[in-house]
């Protein structure tokens, strides 16, 4: 028994005793925490670089009261809404159209395959001398990247209808109509989901990246600010703030993508298992 | 007869659509008076004057030269790390809500501060792209090891395959695939923070060169640089793609030959 103990599986037994499974988490984020407060204090890690956590965190607090940051967050939101709104708006409704014909689908392949790998960021100077340095470069620089990634998602999505339902609903005699409502769109939804949670994300990375580049307000443009104005601490909240609004928006794309497939996984976990 | 025929008028299509809207834009923008769209021509040219091959040594270069050292650490850093998380439960568990929150930042945000902790230079723009890389290839690799068929697994514990042989000969293939998926992931976002990195802060560079041909009012070179990053986009891909086949060869033998 001791000998046991003493091996490496008893180490580990050991430490699974100290440390239940279900609070694992929290003792490492805690356990990170500590870390970046105690080493910049004692001096390991440059102090005027690195402010310890418990300053950042106090100054974030202190900003969820100011309307300033408010703003920003707004501003940041708004870019990401309507940057994802145009390009779902947009690429839903094509990749339907082209992934139900393979003829536009064939025709059109070449061109998608060579403007998705394009990085979005390209067109920033383009974005600018057309649109300036307002919301509509950032609109337009986030709805450009998330477009590709949700017209991909769709065309997967409406081409991976099973044959077999198809064919059911055609000897059924559903008409063309009837079929896209009842048998296409449905099976396409888990991709379209998909799409939609990267989109979004695409979306918010882009909407930052404008304001950090190009200058538009929110929060991108603030933490800069911050940066070039040598207030660390806000430098440092800002950033978790969009983190923060990041994992909160994937969290609200991960809830409603569950909520809205309800109907689905049942099939979708059996055919996996098999 | 007509499925033929109908093959020979999706591939026409597939090769003609493309030259055609290239020919389009040619024809559209060749009378053009507009000072921000100038003619195709123009910019063709632009890019033969400056890409072949005045400002290779200068701006494409040390862009690749930053995208692939960041591109590559990632890629060693990403797998190291996934195999150890995804072989140890509860270290995975640990390590979930900090990956999730670091993943989450928007890259860009995280610029200023690698400006302020390691300055402008050529390691700031590595700092930043091996970290963004990381987290799309630290997933599937975790995902990848955890999926591994238990019967593989079972079967080289029978064995007595162990250590070093069970990782490079076990684990590692069997993940493969997925792992490629989240590299060519990566690949895509290398590009992206490269360029942003480049238009934030440097003085060489494809991204350098886009913003301050747009900042300089020098139009055609600006489009000139958009072209040469969809072109490089593009290629990058393409490579990528080619590389994938040739390393899991064998998977898509063995799932061919699964399926027969």
């Amino acid at each position: 028994m001791t000998t046991l103990a003493r091996s490496a599986a008893g180490r580990t037994k050991r430490l699974a005793i100290g440390v239940p499974d279900s609070i694992l988490p929290w003792v490492s984020v805690v356990g990170v925490l500590a870390l970046f407060d105690i080493l910049p204090r004692i001096g390991l890690l440059p102090r005027d670089h690195f402010p310890p956590i418990t300053e950042t965190l106090g100054t974030l607090g202190e900003q969820l009261g100011e309307a300033s940051f408010w703003e920003a967050v707004g501003n940041t939101l708004q870019g990401w809404a309507l940057g994802l709104g145009i390009a779902a708006g947009l690429a839903i409704p094509i990749g339907i159209v082209i992934g139900s014909s393979s003829l536009l689908y064939r025709a059109t392949r070449g061109l998608i395959e060579f403007l998705r790998p394009i990085p979005s960021v390209a067109l920033i100077p383009l974005a600018i001398l057309i649109y300036g340095t307002g919301l509509q470069s950032k609109v337009f620089l986030a709805a450009f990247a998330a477009f590709w990634q949700l017209l991909v998602a769709t065309l997967y999505g409406v081409q991976d209808v099973d044959p077999v339902a198809t064919d059911t609903a055609r000897s059924f005699g559903f008409s063309r109509r009837q079929r896209l409502f009842r048998v296409t769109l449905p099976s396409a939804v888990p991709y379209i989901a998909t799409g939609l949670r990267i989109a979004s994300a695409v979306s918010l990375i882009l909407t930052v990246t404008a304001e950090l580049v190009i200058g538009s307000a929110g929060l991108g443009r603030s933490i800069n600010v911050a940066r070039s104005g040598g207030n660390e601490e806000l430098m440092y909240a800002l950033i978790l703030s969009t983190g923060i609004l990041g994992v909160l928006l994937n969290g609200i794309f991960v809830r409603g993508e569950r909520r809205v497939l309800r109907w689905h996984p049942s099939q979708r976990a059996g055919e996996r298992r098999a | 007869m007509r499925a033929v025929r109908r093959r020979l008028l999706e591939t026409g299509l597939e090769v003609t659509v493309p030259i055609l809207v290239l020919v389009a834009w040619g024809l559209a923008s060749a009378q053009s008076e507009t000072y921000y769209f100038p003619p195709l021509t123009d910019i063709l040219s632009t890019f033969a004057d400056t890409w072949l091959f005045e400002r290779v040594g200068s701006d494409v270069v040390p862009s690749l030269v930053r995208m692939g050292l960041g591109f590559g650490i990632a890629v060693v850093a990403a797998i190291a790390t996934g195999l150890l998380l995804g072989m140890s439960r509860r270290s995975r568990r640990a390590a979930a809500p900090i990956v999730e929150f670091l993943r989450a930042i928007p890259p860009p945000a995280l610029l200023p501060f690698a400006i302020l902790v390691i300055g402008v230079g050529d390691s700031m723009k590595v700092f930043i792209i091996a970290f963004v890389c990381v987290w799309p290839i630290l997933l599937n690799t975790i995902d990848g090891v955890m999926g591994v068929d238990p019967t593989l697994r079972e079967t080289a514990r029978v064995y007595g395959i162990g250590g070093r042989d069970r990782l490079w000969r076990v684990m590692l293939p069997a993940a493969g695939p997925q792992i490629f998926a989240g590299m060519r992931t990566s690949l895509s976002l290398a590009l992206i923070l490269m360029v942003i990195s480049e238009m934030v802060a440097s003085t060489n560079g494809i991204g350098y060169f886009v913003l301050q041909s747009q900042r300089t009012f020098a139009i055609p070179e600006m489009w000139s640089g958009i072209l040469l990053l969809g072109i490089l986009g593009y290629t990058l891909n393409g490579a990528f793609v080619l590389i994938e086949r040739r390393v899991l060869r064998w998977h898509r033998g063995a799932r061919a030959s699964a399926l027969s």
